[in-house]
């Protein structure tokens, strides 16, 4: 049994790529809209290149700041692996985004490991409503790669309830003036992708 | 009132309530989960906000504060309460003048740590009421009670926090800061505050008293409150246990405790008698339930819950309900791993790769260092708590004997060296150890986010201070061979590491240059390195430094000359910055100086 009327986001990917500051633009938003929210990430070792996940949860009441397995209405996956590592919390009619972006992890990089195929074949089949996103050209046409994570906010913003103006608005509170515009064009280019 | 709504993390929203509460001094050393209450607190000016060298150092400036009769916190992991719990348990005894609140920020499942000790014993062990937030509404106002209650019951207060009360964020209500009850002055007082056994004896009666006063009070705090719902099931929680529960069964009964310690028997005994069935929700130690049972009342606890590691809503519905998740897709098994691993540049790696290569038995401590355990550089074959790694060099050097020398060496970080290895290097040194003790000295408290410490010359709240010279302070200490290396010379680093570790009298190399992520230093590496496709043999060398830049690319072919090889070596040039030791352990010359990022 679960709570309908919350929606769950979850972010996956590498430390570095900037997950964390798109879940706390998101939390921002959502509490402008109007909204009960929690979020949950695990800081301390997690920046040194290490897996991270970070859950966002909105309603009219939130409890659990974790989302269950089973559950994510959204995954937004900023790296290749990683989506296929939370993939048991896809809930049964789940939306994802994903960064066609693959990140070798240690093992891989050492020729022990090899890095998984077909990772879009697969996620597509679980997913309800798929979305690649190519995340670092886009990132790379407003003229700074660090833009990613707003490029992949733009790309959820689209399948969620709240204005665009209160996205745009929490974006420019996060980045001193001289990041802004190409913030913002990050936002649009993944909005619209 | 000025009130604004805000996303806060529970440390934010714990810095926020002991701003409100009008906190004079503030002292912690960084440890995960709780590092960003101090860093966050840092921001008021009118706050004396203070890195110490170690926790037990934190508190003691705490009390003094308190003593003075101004409010102060303290800040620690859960393992920090350990290095402070001489002070803690005498504390509880003398009582203070301004509120004093010590916030234990535990970690279920070791995200950080390593071990998950459950410190709400401590709570009980030393005699002091302990409250928990489960979120940071709560977490900001239970500062602010738990201020008050410290003054009301002349008690230290702890918060304990968990690492996803810490660290998940909810909105908090912020107000305007208050002004505290008492004042600041210098009032003797030696019967309350020395505790020679002749006063400690008569202050123990007097801490009984107010564990009793306290768990009445516990009945009427407004922070342990029942909801009732169906009365199948009763449940009694706290802390983020509470949150899971009331997810995947938000329509049963709740005895929902803000104070884990004393508890409140009548509001336990009233859930209890009304519910069917009653459960404890709780993490790590059957604490609440074994004192339920202990008042005769039957309860489900660790029977349905783990002992160990965290709980989330998923391990909450299976003890609750006996039901598993729904889940379309189970995990997918064999992924490869993605651990932490040490930044590309880390001037660690240098030296791990040079103990690996010597194949040392190496003590280890905690830091962003102890990720040199490792594979490739397996490089750390002891690594316990802050500091022991200087102690267990000299017990493993006088167990051996002279059959150790040469094969044991002690590594610890600049900062964990001065949070608790300056005691065992003199100890060394009395003792006559053959210890070699390196000091990774990056200038910095890296693994919690590049904390200042004593060494760095720089205070939290950012003004310049007189920093230790560490090559001075061992020398005090009696140790007479002291060398400085740069790591980034490997053949000339590996030269004195041998030496030294060979010698028969204490010795400390110290090894010195900035973390890469220094916002202070900023290194003077820039251009990335690139590997000839040309020359590259496939030899597989430089892999085993574990830089996360360099990267082995399988496909059968050939060097310049005509060698086969099974593959290459390529470097990532947006993650390369530079720091040549892969160029350096090329025996074929094949990395270089390639093009600018």
């Amino acid at each position: 049994m679960r709570n309908n009327s919350v929606t769950n986001i979850l972010l996956v990917g590498v430390g570095g790529q900037g997950i964390i500051v798109a879940s706390e633009i998101m939390a921002d938003t959502f509490l402008e809209a109007g909204y009960d929210v929690k979020k949950s990430e695990v800081h301390g070792m997690a920046q040194r290149g290490g897996s991270v996940s970070t859950h966002v949860r909105f309603g009219p009441k939130v409890f659990s700041p974790l989302i269950k397995e089973g559950e994510t209405d959204i995954l937004v996956a900023f790296e290749e692996l990683e989506a296929m590592r939370y993939l048991h919390y896809l809930g049964p009619k789940p939306t994802v985004i994903l960064n066609e972006q693959r990140l070798n992890p240690p093992s891989v990089s050492l020729g022990k490991d090899r890095y998984p195929e077909n990772i879009a074949d697969s996620l597509s089949r679980s997913a309800a409503r798929f979305k690649k996103i190519a995340g670092k050209d886009l990132a790379l046409r407003t003229g700074d790669i660090r833009t990613l994570n707003i490029v992949l906010l733009g790309a959820v913003s689209s399948f969620l309830p709240v204005a665009e103006a209160i996205w745009t608005e929490n974006i420019l509170r996060r980045f001193p003036p001289k990041a802004h515009k190409a913030n913002l064009e990050a936002f649009q280019l993944g909005r619209k992708a | 009132m000025n009130q604004k709504r805000l996303v806060l993390s529970g440390n934010e929203a714990i810095a926020r309530g002991a701003f409100e509460s009008g906190v004079k001094v503030a002292s912690a050393y960084p440890g995960t989960p709780s590092t960003e209450i101090l860093e966050n607190l840092s921001q008021y000016r009118e706050i004396q906000a203070q890195w110490a060298p170690n926790e037990k150092v934190a508190l003691e400036t705490a009390m003094g504060a308190s003593f003075g009769g101004a409010r102060a916190l303290v800040v620690m992991k859960h393992v920090g309460v350990n290095v402070a719990a001489d002070p803690l348990f005498t504390l509880s005894y003398t009582g203070l003048r301004g509120g004093l609140v010590l916030v234990t920020a535990d970690d279920p499942e070791m995200h950080s740590s390593q071990n998950e000790q459950d410190n709400r014993n401590y709570a009980k062990f030393a005699k002091v009421p302990m409250l928990e937030p489960s979120d940071s509404q709560e977490a900001k106002d239970f500062t602010l009670t738990a201020f008050e209650i410290s003054e009301a019951f002349d008690t230290p207060v702890m918060l304990r926090t968990t690492t996803r009360v810490s660290h998940s964020k909810s909105i908090v209500v912020q107000e305007e800061p208050k002004t505290p009850p008492v004042r600041p002055e210098l009032v003797k007082d030696p019967g309350k505050f020395v505790m020679l056994p002749a006063n400690a004896r008569k202050r123990h009666p007097v801490v009984e008293k107010r564990m009793k006063d306290l768990a009445a009070f516990a009945e009427t705090f407004p922070g342990n409150r029942i909801e009732w719902g169906d009365r199948k099931v009763g449940i009694i929680t706290s802390g983020i246990s509470y949150q899971y529960a009331k997810e995947v069964y938000p329509q049963a009964s709740y005895l929902k405790l803000g104070m884990v310690h004393p508890l409140p028997a009548g509001m336990i005994r009233s859930l209890a008698e009304k519910v069917e069935t009653l459960f404890v929700v709780e993490e790590l130690d059957p604490f609440i339930e074994d004192q339920i049972r202990a008042m005769g009342i039957a309860v489900k606890g660790k029977e349905a819950f783990p002992l160990c590691g965290e709980l989330n809503p998923n391990l909450a519905e299976k003890g609750l309900k006996g039901i598993d998740a729904l889940r379309p897709n189970e995990p997918i098994q064999g992924l490869p791993p993605r651990p932490p691993i040490l930044c590309p540049g880390c001037p660690h790696r240098g030296i791990f790769s040079i103990l690996s290569k010597l194949k040392l038995f190496v003590t280890g401590d905690i830091g962003c260092y102890t990720l040199g355990f490792l594979p490739p550089l397996s490089a750390i074959d002891t690594c316990v708590c802050m500091g022991a790694s200087i102690g267990h060099a000299l017990g493993l050097g006088k167990a051996l004997g002279p059959e150790a020398l040469g094969k044991v060496v002690a590594v610890i970080g600049d900062s964990t060296f001065l949070h608790s290895g300056i005691t065992s290097l003199l100890n060394v040194v009395y003792n006559k150890g053959a210890v070699t003790l390196i000091i990774l000295d990056n200038r910095t408290t890296a693994m919690t986010g590049r904390q200042d410490h004593p060494g760095t010359g720089f205070t939290l709240q950012g003004d310049e201070t007189t920093q230790v010279d560490l090559i001075k302070l061992v020398k005090a200490l009696g140790v007479k061979h002291v060398k400085q290396v740069n790591p980034y010379r490997l053949a000339e680093t590996e030269k004195v590491i041998k030496r030294e570790a060979n010698r028969s009298e204490p010795s400390v190399i110290i090894s010195r240059a900035p973390c890469v992520l220094s916002r202070r230093d900023r290194s003077a590496f820039g251009e990335a390195y690139q590997a000839d496709p040309e020359v590259c043999r496939g030899c597989r060398s430089c892999l085993r430094i574990a830089c996360p830049a360099i990267e082995w690319i399988t496909e059968e072919g050939a060097d310049r000359e005509g060698r086969k090889r099974k593959g290459r070596a390529s470097i990532d040039p947006s993650l390369c910055n530079g720091c040549s030791l892969c160029a350096q352990i090329c025996k074929f010359g094949a990395i270089g100086e390639g093009h600018a990022k």
